[in-house]
């Protein structure tokens, strides 16, 4: 499966395919999740209508985990394996996960802010959800720092793999330790502690969250691959000099620029 | 052995050794890695009287009282087993009211009494609308939500 699926032909041939209907889906079910979740789901009991940020909030939590999943996964893969795509997908989902990372810091920083009486505390959450933030940054800047592509890809898979000691910190860390941020109310032993008319919208925004990282990682990825087939073109038609690790490409003064 | 399988054995060992770490040193900073102690712990460690720390508990019920400028509150918090004297000035968050969670911080003054500068409210773990408030309460199934999540802990 991972073989069939591993050949970048292949890949592009299925993505291309597959881009239009993930996006218009995204989009058909972003619309009525944030429709569900802004205008027709209840005020909740105690936080009044500032409960609808829970519904941007937890899905961006529950895609920020999942998403560095995926990069550590794939990371292992590029490593044990080296399946070409496998580095392709871990590089074009990090940005992604980042982003999903930040909003949930934002949009729990403002509900924190009416709800707790404070826009940031260091407490485990919190503190072990930031780590996450930096965690993507430092695979970000590390995948990146090298001239050399392959070595800065193997440098920043190693740097994922050692990350994910930090998932089940942020997951249990609101079991383990007193901290300010509430235990989970959706994955928790015993069933979900919050109501059906509030849980079906989170959701379906959950469902559009996930939609929408497929769609963004799949272009992202097709970019990233026709990328390096333009500058392979280039390479073989000789129109441009190799770029050599550690090295500008050496222009020659003779040559004459029509 | 093919080169495949040493790498997978050489990641499978690293992660193993990297989550065996991170376990140790979890355990031995457990005890600084809580956000707040609860009202038995505070008096079952000594707190030196210049320290800062945070309490949290539940606010107890009909103990919130309210000072001349309607700026000065006190109140006790307790998990169940043992409770506090919070003295506050300030601003207290919307959340907060008796039954539910709170966290103070400050000073645990020499007579018991803890003199906090900052609290903050917690909230439960529980969603719902109103009105599915009010039929488990008229039903009789209805549990202060903080109390059901924060006594389960302790």
């Amino acid at each position: 499966m991972i073989n069939w699926l591993a050949n970048p032909a292949r890949f592009m041939r299925l993505s291309a395919k597959a881009v239009p209907w993930c996006s218009w889906t995204a989009v058909l079910v972003l619309a009525v999740g944030l429709f569900w979740s802004l205008m027709v789901a209840p005020p909740d009991y105690q936080q009044g209508d500032t409960v609808r940020i829970m519904y941007v909030h937890v899905p961006a939590a529950w895609m920020a985990l999942s998403v560095y999943l995926f990069v550590a996964v794939a990371s292992a893969v590029a490593l044990v394996w080296r399946h070409p795509l496998a580095e392709v997908a871990a590089r074009a989902a990090a940005p992604i996960g980042a982003a999903f990372t930040f909003v949930c810091l934002a949009t729990g920083s403002l509900w924190g802010r009416p709800m707790w009486g404070t826009w940031w505390v260091w407490d485990a959450r919190l503190t072990s959800v930031l780590i996450l933030f930096f965690l993507y940054l430092g695979y970000i800047a590390l995948a990146n720092a090298f001239d050399d592509p392959s070595r800065g890809g193997r440098a920043a898979a190693v740097l994922a793999l050692v990350g994910v000691v930090n998932l089940p910190i942020i997951k249990f860390s609101v079991d383990w330790w007193n901290t300010l941020h509430q235990p989970a109310s959706v994955m928790r032993i015993g069933g979900p502690r919050i109501d059906i008319s509030m849980l079906a919208p989170l959701l379906i925004m959950a469902l559009g969250f996930t939609l929408l990282f497929a769609v963004l990682l799949m272009v992202r990825m097709r970019t990233a691959l026709n990328e390096r087939r333009a500058m392979a073109l280039r390479l073989n038609a000789g129109a441009i000099p190799a770029p050599r690790p550690g090295r500008e490409p050496v222009v020659s003064a003779n040559t004459v620029v029509p | 052995m093919t080169r495949k399988q040493q790498r997978l054995g050489l990641l499978a060992l690293g992660m193993a050794a990297l989550g065996g770490a991170t376990v140790l040193v979890l355990s031995a900073f457990n005890d600084n890695l809580v956000f707040f102690y609860s009202p038995s712990e505070l008096k079952a460690t000594a707190v030196a009287a210049d320290r800062r720390v945070r309490i949290g508990g539940l606010v107890e019920a009909n103990s919130l009282s309210r000072g001349a400028d309607a700026r000065s509150f006190s109140f006790r918090i307790t998990d169940g087993a043992d409770d506090v004297a919070v003295l506050y000035q300030g601003l207290l968050p919307d959340l907060f009211r008796e039954g539910q969670g709170a966290v103070a911080e400050g000073k645990l003054r020499p007579d018991g009494i803890f003199a906090a500068s900052s609290v903050l409210a917690k909230h439960d773990e529980n969603y719902m609308p109103r009105e599915v408030v009010d039929a488990l309460k008229k039903s009789g199934h209805w549990q202060e939500g903080g109390a059901a999540g924060m006594a389960q802990k302790k």
